[in-house]
């Protein structure tokens, strides 16, 4: 018997009244694990129950413990006719398997019913005791930790990075089985929620079985998705990097390093010789069917999205590196390669790990969706994956990369058509960790790469020591290594304009990278970054089956190439020459397609500067034309000037002799081209012809063009004290406060009328756009600040449908210490002259005035400012005076709020909160909601339904963490939000499935005086459990 | 499954059209931590429709400062309504906000919240104070909003929450401030003043005859203060398990004894040469003071034997006013005078001979003078 499961119901509050007549509620409860169930007597006449039960106890397997939620269900207890369900609560006991998370659960949980929502709360407390497990052919994975955080939390250090985990499950969807004609909406939601729970808990135990074998003891970047094929049925998938993770003690971690010091380690050491790059390479597959099968044969479409047209440089660095560098390269591929794929989830890297990005890689495929026949062994699902996965990995090759990291997959789904998409960047990592372990080579898992280091949070100095010190390398600067190509120069997989490193002058790197990963933290930045979007609609004609399937694959290609194209076009618009954090959605319906590209545009140091884009007309005849034209340029030049004013793109002047270049200077031309529908092979008519140097040429030759310059310059610049970013950090801000916002807003827009391409292209983009907007001013307050891993999610629900989420998190920062320090000063002296005289009092009126206006954005409105500073001087006045009256009466109202029961949890889709120390990881938050309603209106329509859905899941998220003992939830995410109505049956209903990791975190400020009790909590859970 | 019904497609019901092409038809925002804006909030209070709300904003300049539009202002607007139509039912029950887990609000943005939720206004209290508060008087309510401005909604509001406190206290026993701020958590000075609606609502005090048009609520607030701290049961005996709604019995039958002040014609001479003596060279309408004082003696001790029956009690404000305040103004009395003369009415009495009941006198005119004194006013 490997485990006991332990759970006992406190107490229940704000329970619904269920019984009309006396206005209260006889509730009990029903506990139950796997089969078992236990109740709780009924608490007659109440609608704050006390039960007090006893421990309920459930002795399972750890299987059942890992796939099985402990479900509570609260119910009103009836003489005469059937009881009624008030609601139930799954409880994940999944953090209590580990010895290191969470050792009980304990708190207020809300109640949640999939009709009524949340309806009051209850108390529980739930333990486990785990046993020894003697079984070599266990099935379960009891210990193996799970992070959503896709870099190393930041109180582990990984001793070993394994690699790529993936895993799938696939059931029914009981929402479309013949048994749900006859239930209940609440019975089949519930089925529906509880089936997904188990599939995900079977998927998590499934993975950390191949975490086990690898030699690992942990899964970061943990991304688990569900695929709602409808009548195909459902699938659960996961992918995430295996790791051996060790916890930080608090005694310095450099004693624990000896593998860097192993000299036959850094002979394995890949020198930065390995080539590296720009540029995306993707396919697409599109189904071709055999008579027989519906299987998919792909016929592979190579697109090469990004188009550069310069000369190929003459001499080569890679070459320098000689055979001695190459044989360490195949060494350091070799290791790689023995892995199926070598993928990492993980989108930051400790410093030296990372050595060369060679660009984005991504595969789509389209499939046609079938009955899942045999749930048992999902062999189809399983091959589509891996068929997409070669593809990526032969991309990566393509690149001179044996690696590709910030790695992710996603479905789209409309009908029986699924879009199938990965994509990541392809990298050169350091052979440094990756290596045939000689030193456990009786071990089974000696071909598993050896990967030692620290976490982010250390010092990026100690690293950088040791990376100096490895034999063959120059010193080459971290802040631009990473950018150098990792390609053969001779063999560029696509146009690419190379020149030296602007940094270190030693290495090649191409004009533009873009990647899928955060900035690396060391990395050479001039200026501060901004979020970069491109956005496209396409209109699809309506079919059905293959020859719909066949429509979409040929429209993929265009849609990805011209959401390229925007990209580039408003990166150089920013004056900035790179992204990260790409991510493209592409979604399809009925009839059309929508492409969104995220990514947060930066201007490396090492990369060449960007040239301006120069338009050029096609047909130079009537003067009108050329007027507009140089109106249009000058509104371009004028835009990049101001955007590089904004963000601060300065960087140092260039001397352009390289001395003793072998390069031939290459000439910095690149052309724009615009691609049409009508004809693919346009795009490898690359027209050369104009001489207009240092410049990106935008060519108008129709309409079209001018609307696209149009949407190019109508992108609004982010309101005065606001920045934004996808990804995780902001280059060039930092002293950020301890103020943060999470927030998810989400917006259904409806087509009214039949729209060619560009008319839907301008309204997506507007609507996006207004989006922003909106959040700008809502968030307004919160000045200066930056909204970071700023997260879209597109989708068409239906016909004429666009649904757009976004979720983010605010963070102010201080702009300038000095100017706070003055501000500061400045009210302090307000507060000692209006004690003085009221001619004085005016004076600082005007005063505070003044320094509102500093900021005027802090507040709403001015005068309301000054109000407020006027009130806030009145209350430490009256504090300060000895009125009797006043003082006691302001302390009562202080004291009657203090009291607040319930504590606050932060979220944040971050892996970091600012001003605070992560101390301890609770485990994963992976939860499931489906809420329906049958009334509508009456809930305040679409909107009402959603707000309310979106608060309670927040709710019960804050709910889960603080029970168990957390205070915030880190890299949470909104993975699924699916909305569907039916206003006619005055009907909603929606899915939302959210993951984090609950983390106790420690400001700053505090952590010295906490930090003992830290250490003898660490010492109490690792005795606690011993799981595993 | 369900779901997948037949389309039709419904314009009027989306939220606002951006341009003929396209319409909003779903916009929520949500935060971890509840984001509102105290002006919006105020406007919600005020009970204003979401579009005058917004045009509201508008006029006050906020789309300049944040370079934001009118559409993306309705959309923020509409959002914070709907985030208060969802915490309005915790705000009827304060307690509640602080420990719900739905809506994660800062404590002081909680006091805010509820501190704004309950306060009144003035022109709307004045004309509901001493009402039943009943259907009936909410079925009126729409001509309260005609006469003060005030939209109905919030009429509505205010009302309901005057209703809603008073329920709550009726059933409590001890102080009657302190039960309203521990139960609603109001500061101080709003709990004084629902202490004095739900005082004043208790014993129907008649406040809207045209004589009393000219007080104001805090002029009655204030004698609602005098009369809970000195007349009910819970002023005399803070042990007493009782509460400070009902006046005190015992000390309204005592007030009939006071009757011989006027009864007895000698004592009532006494009196009168007592006063005019102090008063004597003090003032300059002593002539007035002289000649009306059995008239002015006979009001106040007459107002004291009735307050025994409810019915009289509910026209005490009216009898002050009709007996003591007007007959003084008419004689150009100044509120000094009027102290003055107060002053020596109460202190004499206690110099008389045969009257003994000198605890229950202090009490009653204590609170008359301070009410007379308040009162006494254009």
């Amino acid at each position: 018997m490997p485990g006991k499961l332990k759970a006992k119901i406190v107490a229940g509050r704000h329970l619904p009244v269920m019984d009309r007549a006396s206005d209260l509620t006889d509730a009990f409860v029903e506990v139950k694990f796997g089969n078992t169930t236990f109740k709780t007597d009924v608490y007659p006449k109440s609608l704050n129950p006390q039960w007090n039960s006893e421990w309920f106890k459930f002795e399972v397997d750890d299987e059942d413990l890992q796939d099985e939620p402990l479900q509570i269900t609260v119910l009103d207890h009836d003489t005469y006719s059937a009881n009624d369900a008030i609601g139930k609560v799954y409880i994940d006991i999944d953090p209590l398997l580990c010895s290191e998370a969470a050792t009980v659960i304990s708190g207020w949980l809300p109640i949640y019913d999939t009709i009524h929502g949340i309806r009051g709360e209850i108390n529980v407390l739930v333990k486990v005791d785990l046993f020894n497990d003697l079984n070599r052919f266990r099935q379960s994975s009891c210990g193996v930790k799970f992070f959503c955080t896709t870099s190393i939390p930041r109180c582990y250090r990984a001793v070993m990075v394994h690699g790529f985990v993936e895993e799938l499950v696939v059931n029914e969807d009981p929402e479309y089985q013949w048994i749900d004609r006859i239930r209940t909406p609440r019975a089949s939601n519930e089925a529906r929620q509880r089936l997904i729970f188990l599939m995900s808990g079977e998927l998590q135990r499934k993975i950390g079985l191949k975490v086990l074998e690898m030699g690992g003891n942990a899964v970061v970047g943990y991304l688990q998705c569900f695929d709602l094929e409808g009548e195909s049925g459902l699938v659960v998938r996961a992918i995430g990097t295996a790791c051996t993770l060790e916890k930080i003690s608090t005694f310095p971690a450099t004693a624990t390093h000896p593998n860097n010091s192993s000299p036959s380690k850094d002979m394995k050491d890949s020198p930065q010789a390995a080539p590296s790059t720009l540029g995306c390479r993707s396919t697409h597959s599109s189904p071709v069917h055999s008579a027989s099968s519906r299987l998919s044969q792909g016929f592979s479409v190579s697109v090469p999205t990004l188009l550069f047209a310069g000369m190929g440089s003459g001499g080569s660095a890679g070459k320098e590196a000689g055979p001695l560098k190459a044989l360490l390269r195949q060494q350091t591929q070799s290791a790689l390669e023995q892995r199926e794929y070598p993928f990492f989830t993980l989108t930051a890297f400790p410093p030296g790990f990372l050595l060369h990005v060679g660009g984005v890689v991504s595969a789509r495929s389209v499939k046609l969706l079938d009955r899942i026949h045999n749930p048992d062994e999902p062999e189809t699902r399983d091959a589509w994956w891996e068929e997409i996965r070669q593809e990526i990995k032969s991309h990566a090759k393509a690149l001179g990369c044996h690696a590709v990291v910030g790695y992710s997959e996603s479905t789209s789904i409309c009908e029986e058509v699924c879009i199938l998409s990965a994509s990541g960047t392809a990298a050169v990592l350091s052979s440094r960790f990756m290596q045939d372990g000689p030193l456990d080579t009786e071990h089974r898992l000696s071909r598993q790469p050896l990967c030692v280091f620290s976490t982010g949070s250390e010092r990026v100095e100690g690293d950088m020591g040791s990376s100096a010190s490895l034999g063959f390398e120059e010193v080459v600067s971290p802040g631009c290594g990473f950018c150098h190509i990792p390609y053969d120069e001779l063999n560029i997989p696509f146009p690419a304009q190379l020149t030296y490193c602007y940094c270190c002058r030693r290495y090649k790197v191409p004009d533009v990278l873009f990647t899928t990963i955060d900035l690396p933290t060391e990395a050479n930045v001039t200026g501060k970054g901004c979020l970069i979007q491109a956005r496209l609609c396409r209109t699809k004609k309506k079919a059905q089956g293959e020859g719909n399937a066949t429509a979409i694959s040929s429209l993929l290609p265009f849609l990805e190439y011209e959401l390229h194209t925007q990209l580039m076009n408003k990166l150089k618009l920013r004056g900035m020459n790179a992204l990260f954090g790409l991510r493209i959605q592409i979604s399809v319906g009925e009839t059309m397609l929508l492409g969104l590209a995220s990514a947060t545009g930066v201007y490396l140091t090492a990369l060449p500067s960007p040239g301006g884009i120069q338009i050029a007309g096609k047909t130079p005849s009537d003067i009108t034309y050329e007027q507009h034209i140089s109106t249009m340029q000058k509104k371009i030049n004028d835009t990049i000037d101001k955007n590089k004013e904004l963000y601060e793109i300065n960087p140092p002047e260039v001397v352009e002799e390289i001395i003793g270049s072998p390069i031939p200077e290459p000439r910095q031309r690149s052309r724009l081209f615009r691609s049409h529908s009508e004809s693919s092979d346009e795009v490898s008519e690359l027209d050369l012809s104009h001489g207009k140097k240092d410049a990106f040429v935008l060519e108008i030759d129709d309409t079209d063009a001018v609307e696209d310059i149009h949407a190019l310059l109508t992108d609004s610049p982010t309101p005065a004290g606001f920045y934004s970013c996808n990804t995780e950090i902001m280059p060039g801000i930092q002293n950020w406060t301890s103020a943060i916002q999470m927030f998810t807003s989400v917006r259904v827009f409806r087509l009214n009328a039949n729209l060619t391409n560009q008319g839907l292209n301008k309204i997506f983009s507007d609507l996006c756009e207004n989006l922003l907007k909106s959040l700008y001013f809502k968030l307004r307050s919160m000045v200066p600040c930056c909204l970071c891993h700023l997260n879209f999610t597109v989708a068409i629900p239906e016909d004429e449908l666009i649904q757009v989420a976004v979720t983010a998190v605010a963070m102010s920062f201080d702009k300038e210490q000095p100017l706070e320090n003055g501000k500061q000063s400045g009210e302090k002296t307000l507060i000692k002259a209006i004690t003085e005289n009221d001619e004085q009092l005016q004076f600082n009126l005007e005063l505070n005035a003044e320094t509102s206006s500093h900021n005027p954005l802090s507040s709403p409105k001015g005068l309301s400012e000054v109000g407020s500073h006027l009130s806030a001087r009145a209350s430490s006045l009256e504090k300060a005076s000895p009125l009797p009256e006043g003082r006691s009466r302001s302390l009562r109202s202080n004291r009657s709020y203090s009291g607040s029961s319930v504590a606050v949890v932060k979220m944040t889709p971050l892996s970091f909160i600012p001003g605070a120390k992560i101390i301890k990881y609770l485990g994963i938050i992976n939860m499931f909601f489906i809420r329906e309603t049958s009334s509508l209106r009456e809930e305040g329509g679409v909107s009402g339904f959603l707000h309310t859905f979106i608060a309670e899941v927040f709710a019960m998220v804050r709910a889960h963490v603080a029970a168990l003992g957390g205070n915030a939830v880190v890299s949470y995410s909104m993975k699924e939000c699916v909305f569907m109505e039916n206003p006619n049956k005055n009907q909603a209903q929606c899915l939302i499935n959210v993951s984090g990791d609950a983390v106790i975190f420690v400001r700053e400020s505090e952590l010295e005086s906490t930090s003992v009790q830290t250490q003898s909590a660490t010492t109490h859970t690792s005795n606690g459990g011993e799981g595993t | 499954m369900r779901l997948h019904g037949t389309h039709i497609k419904l314009t009027e019901r989306s939220l606002y059209s951006v341009d003929v092409k396209m319409s909003v038809e779903l916009d929520v925002f949500v935060g971890n931590t509840t984001i509102m804006d105290k002006e919006v909030y105020q406007l919600w209070l005020n009970g204003y429709t979401v579009n005058d709300a917004v045009k509201v904003r508008i006029e006050g300049g906020v789309m300049e400062e944040c370079e934001a539009s009118a559409e993306v202002l309705l959309s923020d607007t509409m959002d914070q309504y709907r985030t208060f139509q969802m915490c309005e039912r915790l705000l009827h029950h304060p307690a509640k906000l602080a420990n719900q887990l739905l809506f994660q609000i800062p404590p002081d943005r909680q006091a805010m919240l509820i501190e704004r939720y309950y306060a009144f206004d003035d022109s709307f209290v004045r004309e509901v104070l001493g009402k039943k508060l009943s259907k009936g008087t909410k079925k009126d309510l729409d001509d309260v909003s005609i006469k003060t401005g005030i939209t109905l909604k919030s009429c509505r509001r205010q009302f309901d929450n005057f209703k809603r406190v008073f329920k709550v206290v009726e059933e409590l026993k001890g102080p009657l401030v302190e039960n309203i701020r521990q139960h609603f958590l109001l500061p101080d000075q709003l709990a004084r003043d629902y202490a004095a609606i739900v005082f004043f609502a208790n014993h129907r005090f008649e406040t809207g005859k045209k004589k009393l048009q000219y007080l104001t609520f805090q002029d009655f607030a204030f004698c609602a203060g005098q009369l809970i701290n000195n007349w009910t049961v819970g002023a005399v005996d803070n042990m007493m398990e009782d509460m400070d709604v009902d006046l005190d019995k015992e000390f309204l039958q005592d007030l009939k004894d006071l009757k011989i002040l006027i009864t007895d014609k000698d004592l009532l001479d006494q009196h009168k040469n007592l006063v005019c003596t102090a008063l004597r060279g003090k003032t300059n309408v002593f002539n007035e003071m002289e000649a009306n004082f059995k008239n002015l003696s006979r009001g106040l001790v007459n107002i004291a034997a009735k307050l025994i029956n409810a019915k009289d009690v509910r026209d005490f404000f009216i009898d002050l006013v009709e007996k003591f305040i007007e007959p003084c103004r008419s004689d150009k009395l100044t509120s000094i005078d009027v102290n003055l003369y107060l002053t020596h009415y109460t202190n004499s009495a206690h110099i008389l001979d045969t009257f003994k009941h000198h605890a229950v006198w202090t009490r009653y005119m204590g609170v008359i003078k301070s009410c007379i004194l308040r009162m006494y006013h254009d």
